[in-house]
């Protein structure tokens, strides 16, 4: 790679780094950076360090997994407009999710917290093996997919619907507050549960990025390369639809991050894998930390489902990108 | 690596319609193999069998004595390189990284001075810097060129099996006598051994040093060029009348469409 992409990588972080500690500091409750260094104040530290810090992190690792599963899609099916959102990933998990928590189902304190994980995970490895099954047809074109996209959308939007009308209040209430996505049930559990999932995946998504790079010359040419196509196209899907399912199961739906940041990427640091990846990593975490930051305080005291916010900013974004393309899409 | 690709029986069908019929075929090092036949013969389908795409249903692959199937794909890929009639990427990549690529199998970085050497011979030097997608047709057949000579390039040179599918269908005249004689030359020297499929039976007759003609599945006819193409059997087997003459400078067959 060339000293560029590395000073950008290396810049990006820098910045996103700074960003971390400004934004562990604004909120409802102003708390300046000093009180990791000045011992004054145990209440505010307290808060700190058991809400506003787990937050940030989560907002970071959320983001992050966000862009990557988006950028490993893109990869995948050879296209900048593939999204989990838009190809009905993240419903499919966020279905599976509600599934849980109307089901009346109780496990060990442990398996508690990664059961929505779990459940978010089949339901999002569903989607993407219908959407993948499908991309492997002949006509695969990209209106094809994300016609496939919309209606699995619609599906399991209508699968929300039924659950949430058979569901009793505070399973509603529990299933309306996540649906629209937000960071608002940060803690440190949760935290570590998604890290835990979030790391490893990312480093293995990081040493299939050669053979990523391979698989833009299709697969036949990636075969004749020396890429064992079958395998890497599996894990990959694996893994992206494992970052989703992470992030729907804590956070609900949060979309276009795993659109824009991406492609942005792409624009700034080029095609190459080893580059976008770690690239989309920094800035999905720097986008949806800066979102989630302005969520909390742009009508504090209240705060608003970051969600809400991202897809206000990401959809302009998906319209702007498809009147650009014109008709060279497919 | 002194031993023949040889090819026994194969056989292969797509829904339930023999595309191949017990095809067998050696190719020997320093060679090029042209492969030719009318639409549908099952050129590309032989191709794809032999690069070890495709999984024939009877019939085997042998390279080095050893099946194709049980070398690692890596250990392969490394004696053996396909450019394929077009190839559309994903995104947007400059040509250097496009002809890098080629490198994968040897190193995660490629070699610069492979690279531009690599893009000297083939003719892709004026092409340097420009994006792969902004590419004519034709242009992207030689830097595909480029990429998988650079795939088998050790020691200095293109060394191992290459196998071209369609590689002029695209070029203009300066570019596919460019091609056809960078390919002969470097057979010539006996490290590269090509097998190409030809549309354009006159190339086939000036460069190769072997033809092989497939007709619905079947190798009808196969040898030397002078033995192949006659205008009988291009009649009987391509159904169009054809009138065989010769070269003005070498006296190899060439043939014309009679009007």
């Amino acid at each position: 790679m060339s000293r560029r992409i590395h000073c950008s990588l290396w810049g990006l972080a820098v910045l996103l780094s700074l960003m971390t500690l400004l934004a562990s500091g604004f909120g409802a409750l102003r708390l300046p950076v000093s009180l990791l260094w000045n011992n004054s104040d145990e209440v505010l530290r307290q808060i700190w360090f058991t809400i506003r810090l787990p937050r940030v992190l989560l907002a970071l690792v959320i983001g992050g997994s966000l862009a990557l599963a988006g950028c490993v899609m893109q990869g995948l099916f050879r296209n900048p407009l593939a999204d989990p959102g838009l190809l009905g990933i993240s419903s499919g998990a966020a279905c599976a999710v509600a599934l849980w928590v109307v089901l009346p189902i109780t496990l060990p304190a442990l398996l508690m917290l990664y059961a929505p994980m779990l459940a978010a995970f089949l339901g999002a490895l569903a989607a993407t093996v219908v959407i993948f099954l499908l991309s492997q047809q002949r006509d695969s074109s990209l209106s094809r997919l994300l016609l496939v996209g919309i209606a699995i959308n619609a599906l399991c939007g209508a699968a929300v619907g039924v659950l949430s009308w058979v569901s009793n209040d505070a399973q509603l209430r529990q299933l309306s507050l996540w649906g629209m996505g937000s960071l608002g049930q940060a803690q440190w559990s949760t935290l570590f549960a998604v890290a835990s999932l979030m790391i490893p995946t990312v480093l293995i998504i990081w040493r299939l990025a050669a053979a990523l790079n391979l698989l833009q010359l299709g697969e036949e040419e990636a075969h004749y390369l020396g890429v064992d196509v079958r395998i890497v196209q599996r894990i990959l899907l694996l893994c992206s639809a494992l970052l989703v399912a992470a992030a729907v199961a804590v956070s609900g739906v949060i979309g276009f991050i795993g659109l824009v940041v991406p492609h942005l990427m792409r624009m700034w640091l080029g095609s190459d894998h080893r580059a976008v990846i770690p690239g989309s990593v920094l800035a999905g975490a720097f986008l949806l930390l800066t979102a989630d930051t302005a969520a909390r305080t742009l009508v504090a005291p209240a705060e608003m489902p970051v969600g809400l916010l991202t897809s206000i900013l990401g959809a302009p974004w998906f319209l702007w990108l498809i009147f650009r393309r014109g008709g060279q899409h497919g | 690596m002194a031993e023949p690709f040889i090819a026994e029986g194969l056989t292969y069908s797509v829904a339930g319609r023999a595309v191949l019929r017990d095809v067998s075929l050696s190719l020997v090092q320093g060679e090029l193999v042209a492969l030719i036949g009318p639409n549908g013969a099952g050129k590309s389908t032989l191709l794809r069998l032999l690069t070890g795409y495709l999984k024939p249903d009877a019939g085997r692959c042998l390279l080095g004595g050893k099946r194709l199937e049980s070398w690692r794909t890596q250990t392969l890929s490394r004696q053996r390189a396909v450019m394929r009639q077009q190839t559309q990427l994903g995104f947007d990549w400059p040509v250097e990284a496009v002809v890098g690529m080629g490198r994968s199998p040897w190193t995660p970085r490629p070699e610069p001075q492979i690279v531009r050497e690599v893009m000297h011979i083939t003719g892709c030097q004026p092409l340097a810097g420009r994006q792969y997608a902004a590419l004519s047709g034709g242009e992207q057949q030689r830097v595909q060129l480029a990429r998988a000579l650079a795939q088998l390039w050790s020691d200095g040179m293109p060394r191992g099996w290459l196998f071209l599918d369609e590689p002029t269908s695209a070029l203009d005249l300066y570019h596919q006598q460019h091609l056809l004689r960078l390919l002969k030359a470097l057979t010539a020297q006996g490290n590269l051994h090509v097998c190409v499929v030809l549309h354009d039976l006159n190339l086939a007759a000036l460069w190769a040093d072997r033809i092989v003609l497939l007709h619905e599945g079947k190798i009808v006819s196969q040898g030397a060029p002078q033995t192949v193409l006659q205008a009988d059997d291009l009649a009987r087997w391509y159904g169009a009348q054809v009138h065989v003459g010769q070269h003005p400078l070498n006296a190899t067959p060439q043939v014309f469409l009679a009007p």
